[in-house]
């Protein structure tokens, strides 16, 4: 069977399975439809959760992003894994107690305030909102690939396919289906890189396989990435930081409260059945994306160098990586950088005019390779590989047979149709819960409520397309700046709820709105106004990157301090909450007495 | 809201299990992988070096066990205070 047909099939089964599981579990009621009904196992909430969670960022993306970057893409793994130990003993806890089911709900309620739960809701649906870009410009890429489509023509069949998707299911529905979608996925991403670290290293598991030595030598695997890397003017994979070790360090900090601050995350938590739960949920959760993520960094480490291994011949036989002949020549190149160039997300100019593809860092500062290059006449790097491909291209790279590559796009699209479904059902609940009901129609019927909800997943699936065509960045970048949005607005708030029985609505109120404001600026300011193209301001800032050269991505972690700081300042000149909300905050600090989640205020 | 139990007792056990585990999660993840990564590179385990190692691989694995270690750990201080669920 040619590659074209296998990937329909095993695509088409995939979504057969998902679709079947949602009309099998179909929602009845409001509460099944945003919290599957407050009886999903921790295990099953755990695989769910982690489906939910690995979007097309993780699974399509990160790779790439950790292939170019190397040991600062570290920043990622962290980051995405080290959110969930302050999300379990943090917020899941507390929040399954108090027994609501949304974050504006808590944010209303614990600060006795309409209007502190309609700022959460603004702050969710950036949040949200900016997530789905991400999602939508790893879902362009799958289907482009897959299809034989453009990238743009790849986003209008995934808006359809995820719309039909969410619309239908309800929460219990993407409970179940997303259990499956999780199986498929880690297949997806596991399958290829067991074939591919046995290929390098003799050892199945790519784990392992990167600290391994590279079959049949005594050499270190990432040793030798490190000494071809530098020699092609690239910087040294394992020690390369992004961009300052402070970058490095509030990214990766802004990323772990972004985590925990998620609403579409920490929803997840309303679903289990008791307070126990909450807590071991977020271990399992975080256990079955451990399977990925620290598979990623192989992936990542292992792909570039089937990549350079691929252009240049040098690189296996060793020998001279700048000698004519080891370039190979570009009629000659594999199939898959054929498809490839199709999508326009991998490039190939021959800007010498020797009919061979040179592949290296033109633009290096180091001066030993610079002057290899010009000994060799190489004229400029003449290939560009979009950073979002690796991981779908991965198997291609390595040669393995039709079915991984098949099973990669299902597992791709797995991902990113399952984050997409989760934060569509975190915007719906917002708007129709929230806002609709408990703002404009506080005697709206279930019926219509439902309605709302579906309306306004509509609206954020078709406003996210557009700006999925124009996206801000990669989408694991695009992603990283949603965590921001999160990290600085909701996670303090629900913390502060949480921690100090002291904090009242104005100093809630202010702290929000001052982590959004000062993070959204410095995210436009870089990314144009509500990512619209052309309508950043960074001359008015004073360049990019301005503060200690933190990047717009990394700038979570001061919006959550600004928040922080002035919630305090702001609650020092304001009077203390009421009596009976510092009980409350008692009450749910202690598990006894947890009932299930009900929607009623 | 049950006043009988030693609800400030509860809450000061939690703290203290939350700031161990933070002090953990804080070493292994910013600490050994970021800002004495470089320290640690000197170190090699197989084919890593030791700061690369932490922040792509080990601090990943200790998230995991600090997670059911609190699980665990929180379990026992509901107990112990008793306002654990029936």
């Amino acid at each position: 069977m040619d590659l074209q047909t296998t990937t329909y099939l095993v695509v088409g089964l995939s979504f057969a399975l998902y679709i079947g599981i949602a009309i099998w579990a179909r929602a009845g009621s409001t509460s099944e439809f945003y919290a599957a009904g407050g009886a999903v196992h921790p295990v099953m909430n755990g695989m769910a959760t982690a489906a939910d969670w690995m979007s097309a960022a993780s699974f399509i993306s990160m790779a790439g992003l950790i292939a170019n970057m190397g040991y600062g893409g570290g920043l990622f793994l962290m980051g995405w894994t080290g959110g969930y130990v302050l999300l379990a003993m943090l917020l899941a806890p507390y929040l399954r107690k108090f027994g609501k089911f949304t974050v504006p709900q808590f944010i209303g309620d614990r600060f006795y305030s309409q209007t502190a739960s309609t700022v959460a809701v603004a702050c969710l649906l950036t949040a949200s909102m900016t997530y789905i870009i991400g999602q939508m410009t790893g879902v362009g890429v799958a289907f482009s690939r897959f299809l034989n489509v453009s990238s743009d023509t790849g986003i209008y069949i995934g808006q359809a396919i995820v719309f039909l998707y969410a619309v239908f299911g309800g929460m219990k529905g993407i409970t179940y289906t997303q259990v499956a979608q999780y199986i498929v996925l880690i297949a997806a991403y596991i399958v290829p890189a067991v074939f591919i670290s046995i290929a390098l290293t003799g050892n199945p598991l790519p784990q392992l396989g990167l600290g391994s030595t590279m079959s049949g030598t005594d050499m270190a695997l990432l040793a030798k990435l490190d000494m071809v890397v530098t020699e092609l003017g690239f910087g040294k994979y394992t020690t390369t930081t992004a961009g300052s070790t402070l970058n490095m360090f509030v990214y990766t900090m802004s990323l772990m409260i972004g985590t925990a601050g998620l609403p579409h995350v920490i929803m997840r938590f309303f679903t289990v059945p008791t307070v126990k739960d909450a807590r071991s949920s977020a271990g399992w959760a975080l256990v079955f994306i451990a399977l990925l993520y620290t598979t990623a960094p192989a992936v990542a480490a292992m792909a570039k160098l089937n990549l350079h291994a691929t252009v240049n011949t040098a690189v296996t036989k060793g020998g001279d990586l700048y000698a004519p002949e080891a370039s190979i020549v570009a009629e000659a190149r594999p199939d898959w950088m054929k498809r490839w160039e199709k999508t326009g997300l991998l490039k190939f100019t021959d800007k010498n005019g020797d009919g061979r593809i040179q592949y290296y860092n033109d633009a290096t500062k180091n001066p030993e390779a610079k002057a290899k290059a010009e000994a060799a006449g190489w004229k400029g790097n003449e290939l560009t590989v979009n950073a979002d491909i690796i991981v779908l291209a991965n198997p291609e790279i390595a040669l393995l047979p039709n079915w991984v590559i098949a099973l990669v796009a299902a597992g791709g699209l797995a991902a990113a149709l399952s984050t997409a479904a989760g934060l569509l059902m975190a915007i719906s609940s917002a708007v129709s819960h929230d806002l609709v009901k408990g703002v404009f129609a506080p005697n709206i019927s279930e019926k219509n409520e439902l309605l709302a909800g579906k309306i306004a997943m509509a609206v954020a699936i078709v406003i996210s397309g557009y700006l999925g065509l124009n996206p801000p960045g990669f989408a694991a970048g695009t992603v990283a700046l949603a965590f921001g949005i999160a990290a600085s607005s909701l996670f303090p708030a629900i913390m502060m709820g949480i921690f100090s029985k002291k904090m009242n609505k104005e100093g809630a109120i202010a702290g929000m709105l001052a982590g959004l404001f000062i993070t959204l600026f410095y995210v436009f300011a870089h990314k144009g106004i509500f990512f619209i193209k052309g309508t950043d301001f960074l001359p008015m800032i004073g360049g990019a990157n301005p503060f200690f050269g933190i990047t717009p991505e990394a700038f979570g972690a001061i919006g959550a301090l600004v928040n922080f700081a002035v919630a305090f300042i702001v609650d020092k000149f304001t009077k203390e909450p009421p009596e009976h909300i510092q009980h409350m905050v008692e009450a749910v600090r202690i598990p006894r007495g947890s009932k299930a989640v009900d929607g009623a205020h | 809201m049950q006043h009988n139990h030693d609800v400030h007792g509860y809450w000061k056990a939690t703290l203290g299990l939350l700031t161990k585990i933070m002090i953990i999660w804080f070493m292994v993840s910013f600490g050994a992988g970021i800002l004495f990564v470089d320290i640690f590179n000197n170190i090699h385990l197989g084919g890593y070096p030791l700061g690369f190692w932490f922040a792509h691989q080990g601090s990943i694995y200790i998230f995991i066990v600090l997670i059911f270690y609190y699980a665990k750990k929180m379990g026992d201080i509901d107990r112990e205070f008793d306002v654990h669920e029936d």
